[in-house]
Parts: C-alpha cells; sequence; structure tokens
C-alpha cells in the first residue's frame, strides 16, 4: 500500500511538470509550422520563415531594446534604493521599524493597474501644476521604470536585508577604531559583504521588469515594451512570429537553467569529494 | 539611527534617508494619495480643470452602478449593475483561482518535502521554475493556441475518443481566464507551501504512522496545520496577481467574461477618463487591502510571514 501510494505522487509529479511545460513545447512548435495561423495541429511542414520573418519586424525590435533599456534603468535604480532601505531599517527598531517595513512590504502587494494609473497621475500632474514640457512629466517609459521600482525596489530590499542578518557589524568597529573613513567602512566592508545579495537583486528586478505589463500598459505614452508590443499582437490576429520570439527566449532560459544545473553539480561533488577527504583525513589521524 | 551616524557619517547616512524617502513619498505615498483626490474630481475639458465646476463629489464612484442587466442565478432572475457584477465576478474567480491552486500544489509541495529523493530536488526545482521565467505574456499566449477551436487540446480529445466535436474554449465564459490564471500562478502557491511544510519534523509523520493514524489523518491533523503560514502566504499572493491581472483575462477572455482590471482599463487608456479609472482603481486597491487583511486575520499571520 505503502508503495503504491509512492508510485502515485511520482506519477502526478510527472503530470505536473507536464501540465508546466507543454504549453511551452506547443507554443515552440508552432514556431515551426508553416501555416498562416500559429498553431501545431494541422502540421503543414516545416519552415524557418517565421524567423526571418521576426528580424525584420521593425517594431518588435525596437520593443526589444526598449525592453532591455527599462529593465537596466530598474534594475540599477531598484538596487541602489533597496539596497538603502535594507540598511536603514536594519538599523532602525520598534515601532518606526515596523510602519516603515509594513509600508515598503504592502508596495509589493499593491495590484499594478494601480500603481501604474497612480504614477501616471502625479507626475502628469505635476507637469500640468509647473507649466512645463519637461520630459518627465509627459507619459512614456521613464514613468514605466519609476512605477516599476516602486515595488521591485522592495523585493532587492528583502534579500539584502536577509543578508545582513549574517553580517558582524563588530567588523565595522573595528575599522572605525583602526582610523578607517566614513566612506571606507562603507565601500571596503558593509558592501562587499552584500555583494551576492546585491547581484541577485539586479537579477530579479531585471527579470520583474521584463515581465511587467500593468504597470507599463498605464504609463507608456506611446512607446512599446516586448510585453505590451506581444499583447497588442495577440488581441489583433497574430502571424507565428511571435511563437519564433517566444522559441528563441525559452532556448535563452534553457540554456540559462543548463549552465546553473551543471555549475551546481560540479560545486556539489566538490564538496563530496571535500568531505570524503576530510572523512579520510580524521580515520588516519585516530589510528 | 544613531548607530547609522556613527557607522557611515552624516554624508552617507543623509543619502540613504533621501533614498528611502524618495521611494516612500514619490512612487508610493504621494502617488495614491494623488489617485485617491483625483478620483473624487470630474472629468473636465482641460480648459475648465480649476473652474467652478471642478468639485468633489462622489459620482466617480457611484457610476459603478450604472447601467443594470438582468441575470438569472438558481432560478432566481435579478437586476444587478454590470460593473457591480464584474467586480464580484472577479473576486468570486479569483477565489476559485486561488483554491484550484492550493488543491493543485499542495500534494506535490508535500511531495517535494518529504517523499522525493532530496539529491534530485535541485534538478525538480529547476524544471519548476523554468515557465516562470518564461514571460506572462508569452505564458497566457501558449494557452491561447492550446485552447482555439482548431488547437492541440481539442484534436488530442478528438482523437482520443473523449469527445465528438470540438469545444470552444474560450467562449465558456470564465473558463479560459481561470485555466489560464491557474497556470500562470500555481508556482507562487506552490513553494510558500513547500517551505511551510519542509520546516515539518518527519519523526512527528512517522510516529502517527507507527501509532495507527490513516494517512488523511495525518495530513488533516499534522501537515496541514504546519503548513498554515505557506497557505496563507501563498493564498493572498495567489488571489492578488489574479484579482490584479490584466493580460491573461485578456487574451484568454471569452465575449461574456470580463474582469475588473479590464474595465479599469477601458476607462483609463479607451475612454480616457483618468479620474474614474482612479476611482475604480481605488476600490481594487480597497478591496485587496480587505482580502490580506481577513487572510492575515483569519490564519493569525503577520505581514511580514506573507512577503518571504
Amino acid at each position: 500500500m505503502h508503495r503504491f501510494r509512492q508510485n502515485l505522487a511520482h506519477l502526478y509529479m510527472v503530470l505536473f511538470l507536464v501540465f508546466l511545460l507543454a504549453p511551452l513545447v506547443v507554443m515552440s512548435g508552432a514556431a515551426f509550422n508553416d501555416s498562416k495561423l500559429p498553431s501545431i495541429v494541422p502540421w503543414r511542414g516545416f519552415t524557418t520563415m517565421w524567423f526571418s520573418a521576426m528580424v525584420q519586424d521593425q517594431r518588435m525590435m525596437l520593443a526589444f531594446v526598449n525592453t532591455l533599456w527599462v529593465a537596466v534603468a530598474v534594475a540599477i535604480l531598484a538596487v541602489i534604493v533597496g539596497t538603502a532601505s535594507a540598511i536603514l531599517i536594519n538599523s532602525v527598531s520598534g515601532k518606526v521599524r515596523t510602519v516603515l517595513y509594513g509600508l515598503m512590504i504592502s508596495t509589493i502587494l499593491i495590484p499594478g493597474v494601480v500603481i501604474g494609473i497612480s504614477t501616471m497621475i502625479l507626475w502628469t500632474k505635476m507637469g500640468n501644476a509647473l507649466d512645463t514640457e519637461f520630459f518627465l512629466f509627459n507619459p512614456g517609459l521613464h514613468l514605466s521604470v519609476l512605477g516599476q521600482v516602486s515595488y521591485i525596489a522592495a523585493m532587492v530590499m528583502l534579500l539584502v536585508l536577509a543578508r545582513l542578518q549574517s553580517f558582524d557589524a563588530g567588523l565595522e568597529e573595528a575599522a572605525l577604531d583602526l582610523g578607517a573613513s566614513h566612506t571606507q567602512v562603507m565601500r571596503r566592508i558593509l558592501l562587499p559583504h552584500l555583494y551576492p545579495a546585491i547581484g541577485a537583486g539586479a537579477a530579479v528586478a531585471f527579470f520583474q521588469s521584463i515581465e511587467n505589463f500593468n504597470v507599463t500598459q498605464f504609463t507608456r505614452g506611446g512607446a512599446d515594451t516586448l510585453t505590451v508590443y506581444v499583447f497588442s499582437q495577440v488581441r489583433s490576429g497574430i502571424t507565428p512570429t511571435i511563437n519564433a520570439l517566444a522559441f528563441l527566449l525559452i532556448c535563452v532560459t534553457l540554456v540559462m537553467a543548463l549552465v546553473y544545473e551543471i555549475n551546481r553539480r560540479r560545486r556539489a561533488r566538490i564538496e563530496a569529494e571535500r568531505e570524503a577527504e576530510a572523512r579520510r583525513a580524521e580515520e588516519a589521524l585516530l589510528l | 539611527m544613531q548607530d547609522l551616524l556613527r557607522r557611515y557619517g552624516p554624508g552617507l547616512t543623509l543619502i540613504m534617508a533621501l533614498m528611502v524617502a524618495f521611494w516612500l513619498l514619490m512612487l508610493v505615498i504621494i502617488p495614491n494619495m494623488t489617485l485617491f483626490e483625483q478620483s473624487f474630481r470630474p472629468y473636465l475639458p482641460v480648459t475648465e480643470v480649476g473652474g467652478p465646476r471642478d468639485t468633489y463629489s462622489f459620482n466617480n464612484y457611484l457610476k459603478v452602478f450604472d447601467g443594470s442587466i438582468e441575470r438569472s442565478f438558481l432560478g432566481f432572475t435579478f437586476t444587478i449593475p454590470v460593473h457591480v457584477l464584474t467586480f464580484w465576478l472577479t473576486i468570486w474567480y479569483s477565489m476559485v483561482v486561488t483554491v484550484m491552486c492550493f488543491l493543485l500544489a499542495y500534494p506535490l509541495a508535500y511531495y517535494m518535502a518529504k517523499i522525493v529523493n532530496p539529491r534530485s530536488l535541485p534538478t525538480l526545482i529547476l524544471l519548476l521554475f523554468i515557465p516562470l521565467w518564461v514571460s506572462e505574456v508569452l505564458r497566457a499566449f501558449a494557452w491561447w493556441i492550446i485552447l482555439a477551436f482548431r488547437g492541440p487540446l481539442n484534436w488530442l480529445l478528438l482523437n482520443l475518443g473523449l469527445i465528438e466535436d470540438p469545444i470552444r474554449w474560450t467562449n465558456m465564459g470564465y473558463t479560459g481566464v481561470v485555466i489560464g490564471l491557474v497556470y500562470t500562478y500555481v508556482l507562487f502557491m506552490l513553494f510558500p507551501i513547500y517551505n511551510a511544510i519542509q520546516s515539518l519534523d518527519t519523526n512527528q509523520i512517522e510516529a502517527a504512522e507507527d501509532l495507527g493514524a490513516p494517512w488523511w489523518k495525518i495530513h488533516w491533523r499534522i501537515v496541514l496545520p504546519h503548513s498554515k503560514p505557506g497557505i496563507a502566504s501563498g493564498s493572498v499572493m495567489v488571489f492578488m496577481l489574479s484579482a490584479g491581472s490584466l493580460l491573461v483575462p485578456s487574451i484568454l477572455g471569452s465575449t461574456t467574461s470580463q474582469w475588473f482590471t479590464q474595465t479599469i482599463n477601458q476607462w483609463f487608456n479607451d475612454a480616457l477618463d483618468w479620474n474614474t479609472a482612479s476611482a475604480y482603481a481605488f476600490l481594487l486597491l480597497l478591496l485587496c487591502t480587505l482580502f490580506v487583511s481577513l487572510a492575515m486575520w483569519v490564519f493569525r499571520v503577520k505581514l511580514s510571514d506573507i512577503a518571504k
């Protein structure tokens, strides 16, 4: 009976993976089908024409470049703001901390629609009040950046804050006692300890920004990012060029996942070898 | 604060404080206050803004009650304002999505935490993460292909002999939307529950087994109570993401399905009436705050537990 239940669990895991991965396979497959509509049935023969069509799609390429710019800007801003908030929140306590922390966390839970509309209204209203045509106050992708930072910064903050828990504040004391300046303490002691979390935060911010639709949709003005462009294409009748794009993105994801997995296995192996060696050395000592 | 000053000096401390202030004030608090203020103003031509007709009122909120339609439910026929109905259906189907995500995710979370061989777990997690890295719009698009009238799902079911005629999946009310949302957000339920179950001591389960408890009782009395914080944070995440989703309902919705975010989008981007859109967005925000508070109260968890 126990065996049976275990097999059932394995089966469930396989089914779950099929449920998660099959749509991606279908979508990739449709990129190679010689049919005007994106589908894998009926199969009309193998073609790569959708890839050449994709490269010639100027609007898509522009949207792609825009997406990268927005993502880089969001990553930089979110990392700076998020790290500063983590350091600040780590050094306050009591009621102030509870309020500040709650406020920061709640940004993750605000619906993207609300963030988008509120950002748009605030900045355009400020532009009206100041009576300027300065670009910052017009709708556009820079407002999307600001809107996205407002909640992505909280994610960076959580990552950095977790890393701060393992920081030994005594190191800073020692550096100050030995005559280091405040900037040196920050640059040479605190930040190097936080780099892994900051790197992870930047990666999370970058990918969250690429994913984002809600905030961008309400703040973008006339500009496109990839998500918005794909969305407009899906709504207004599409050719499988989108599938070609999806296929390439999935390939990039798979390569990254593979590199990560190989790296992990290698590290696990080295770890195991080291442990075995330590055990041998211990035994040798005992003898 | 004293501590910061001593360590990093007044200059750096000031810079950090300014950055936090910029985030919380300029990007969060003031925009939301502006949204709130704007939601009480009428929609006027630019020249009349600030004029005598620009006064505060609840008119934008009252638009929710405009235009009633007739619906029948369980034999009862009643009239209900369109937007109220949309609002209610959004909440209802978000709850359905949340429950379905839980039912799908819980067995797998238990499997990952207690049954699977720990050495193959990282590979499994990596495989689960792959769809999460593919953009949401593409995942919704993938289901658009699958659910199409002449798409792979109907083809498969026809060839297996399970159905006689192809089914119009995307024209069955909210079916497409619910499928899409479950697919998109199920992993946000899976990982919190997995984290919670992982911290459960396996000895407890074995003790219960030795004492003769049937498997369902072990789950009901031991595993489920222990995974409560995970379930709470997963549910809050899935509900919020579903209720706030605009992509999935727009791509997979049918002619008879309308999501509240779509209504907001129409006010904002089609009707260009930003003030009414603000009022509606504020209602959505209010609903989400209420739901999170309720979930936290029912499950007795704190905000800091949810955002892990």
